[in-house]
């Protein structure tokens, strides 16, 4: 499945390549895309993990437009001048887009939170996304009818590695135990499942997916009061590469004229519903 | 008359000696080449401030230091009460799997499929399975603890490893010790205990240390569980800074462990080889 796509692409890297070196025009540049300085000329590259998660995509199909991350890279390249036929996903872990040096794509898009610390090592594009933190939990567990963050102080909670949400029990909970770390959200929720913790903090999207889909018992006991605009997703770019502006441009425009706040609509579960836990 | 070495001798040992500072002179030389060309290629990289920066980056290795090293405390926990664990569970695995009486055939089948299956399987799945499929039965009195279930699954895999080890001791044991020990009027077990299992054990012990070594690193592998190990907790101080730092504090605090291990290995290896020729044995 994979080998075909790729195979595929690179046929398509190949006939889009021939007829650009025709038609290469400077002028035309803030329309066609081809004269950014991209991985391969003519082509955006875009990194996701795999598997990629809903809601930000869908069926761990990156290439299909569909799912909140999906779609915004799609308008981001269009903005950039890339239609969706010259748009390549690859595959990039974790590690692959925080390792110095050159990377594998253009941009990775992976609910990768902005934070100073982080933009030392790599080049975030403006935030796409305000993500607000919250807690899941199922209804037979002992933190199912908390109303505050005091009551939560008992609590074994859990998160998965290297996300905002480990921080949040650090930072803002700040139970007696000491909280689990799970590699992805699959085996945190697992552990949920299985009463091995009492409850899991995932971003809101997320945490609607898990609750809803995933658990057969699942509630969402509420969510964290962000500082505001403290926690902002953000696209990942080399350090220090000649697209961030361009990239960080075309994200703007995008707020601006609505589109991030429509696509957010359309792919992510309403986030208001969630009581704000203080 | 005191002893004269011969003129033959005095120019062997001349030449030896030459020959000697020679290749002393020639491994310093290639040692001082080499050092120099891969410093100048690594440092010379055009990307080696980026990768000096991402991995070893003194501010970073600082700031982590003491979340690695509180992580590094459940490692050896773990450590310490698998590895004895392990080490009784090999010697029953090890006594069944060589035991001949007919009485014990279903021990002996059960030891045998036991090593089969643990020695196989991947400890990554042993940790899955074990750490979230038990709890997931609901069963009560099965903890829930990713530590303990963790080190469960270290036994169930290492036992296996342990058992084969002390197996091959007991039967390098030439079979005429045994037959001597009830000659001398030993029972059959205290034939086991007294004659068998001490040459049995002082033959595998270099190999049970490899296993004790290896042990302490796969220790790390129950972070899947949710538990916070040395590794993981470089890993999420990693994932706030972006920086690889942290994994090399990591890594130079197990090395800080594994060496002196090592170390006592070769010294006990050294040592019974000594004994050895003493004893004519070799």
């Amino acid at each position: 499945m994979k080998k075909t796509l790729s195979a595929s692409l690179s046929v398509a890297a190949l006939v889009g390549s021939l007829t650009l070196g025709f038609g290469a025009n400077p002028s035309s540049a803030a329309t066609s895309g081809a004269a950014l300085p991209t991985l391969t000329k003519g082509f955006l590259t875009i990194g996701t993990d795999n598997p990629a998660y809903t809601p930000w995509f869908d069926s761990n199909k990156p290439a299909n437009g569909k799912g909140f991350e999906s779609a915004v890279a799609y308008a981001v390249a269009k903005q950039l001048g890339f239609p969706a036929s010259k748009v390549k996903w690859v595959v990039a872990p974790f590690n692959t887009v925080i390792q110095p040096g050159k990377k594998a794509f253009d941009f990775d898009i992976n609910e990768v939170s902005i934070t100073p610390e982080r933009a030392k090592a790599v080049d975030f594009s403006t935030g796409y996304y305000d993500v607000a933190q919250a807690l899941v939990t199922t209804t037979k567990s002992k933190i199912a009818k908390a109303k505050s963050i005091a009551d939560l102080a008992n609590a074994k909670l859990g998160a998965s590695v290297g996300s905002t949400s480990y921080s949040t029990i650090n930072d803002v909970i700040k139970p007696k135990s000491k909280a689990s770390v799970f590699d992805t959200n699959d085996l945190a929720t697992a552990a949920l499942k299985n009463g091995q913790i009492d409850g899991l903090v995932l971003d809101l999207p997320t945490a609607f997916y898990v609750a809803g889909a995933e658990l057969t018992n699942g509630l969402i006991v509420g969510q964290f009061a962000p500082k505001a605009g403290s926690d902002q997703f953000g696209l990942v770019l080399t350090k220090g590469s000649t697209l961030t502006k361009s990239v960080s441009a075309a994200v703007d425009a995008l707020r601006a004229n609505g589109t991030l706040k429509a696509l957010a609509a359309k792919w992510l579960a309403s986030v208001g519903g969630a009581p704000v836990l203080k | 008359m005191s002893y004269q070495p011969s003129e033959l001798r005095l120019q062997r040992e001349a030449a030896k000696r030459r020959a000697s500072r020679r290749s002393t002179l020639i491994a310093v030389l290639s040692t001082v080449i080499i050092g120099t060309v891969l410093t100048v290629v690594v440092t010379g990289a055009p990307g080696f401030k980026a990768v000096k920066q991402s991995f070893f980056s003194w501010h970073y290795a600082v700031s982590s230091f003491p979340h690695v090293l509180s992580g590094l405390w459940l490692n050896l926990r773990v450590l310490i009460v698998a590895g004895i664990v392990v080490l009784i569970f090999g010697l029953l695995i090890a006594l069944a799997r060589t035991s001949h009486s007919p009485v014990l055939y279903p021990v002996r089948l059960l030891a045998t499929i036991y090593t089969d299956i643990f020695r196989g399987l991947p400890l990554l799945l042993v940790l899955l399975l074990v750490g979230f499929g038990l709890p997931g039965l609901g069963i009560s009195w099965i903890p829930t603890s990713a530590v303990i279930l963790g080190t469960v699954s270290l036994v169930l895999t290492y036992s296996a490893y342990v058992g084969e080890v002390i197996r091959a001791g007991i039967e390098a044991v030439n079979p005429a010790q045994r037959m001597a020990g009830r000659a001398l009027g030993l029972g059959q077990s205290q034939t086991q205990r007294y004659v068998v299992l001490p040459q049995a054990l002082r033959k595998v012990t270099p190999a049970l240390l490899n296993d004790l070594i290896s042990l302490q690193k796969d220790s790390g592998l129950i972070s899947v569980l949710g538990a916070i190990d040395a590794i993981r907790a470089a890993q999420i101080e990693t994932a706030q800074s972006f920086n690889f730092t942290p994994y090399l504090v990591a890594g130079a605090l197990f090395v800080s462990l594994t060496i002196p291990l090592t170390r006592f290995t070769d010294w006990l290896t050294n040592k019974q080889d000594r004994a050895r020729v003493q004893q004519g044995q070799w």
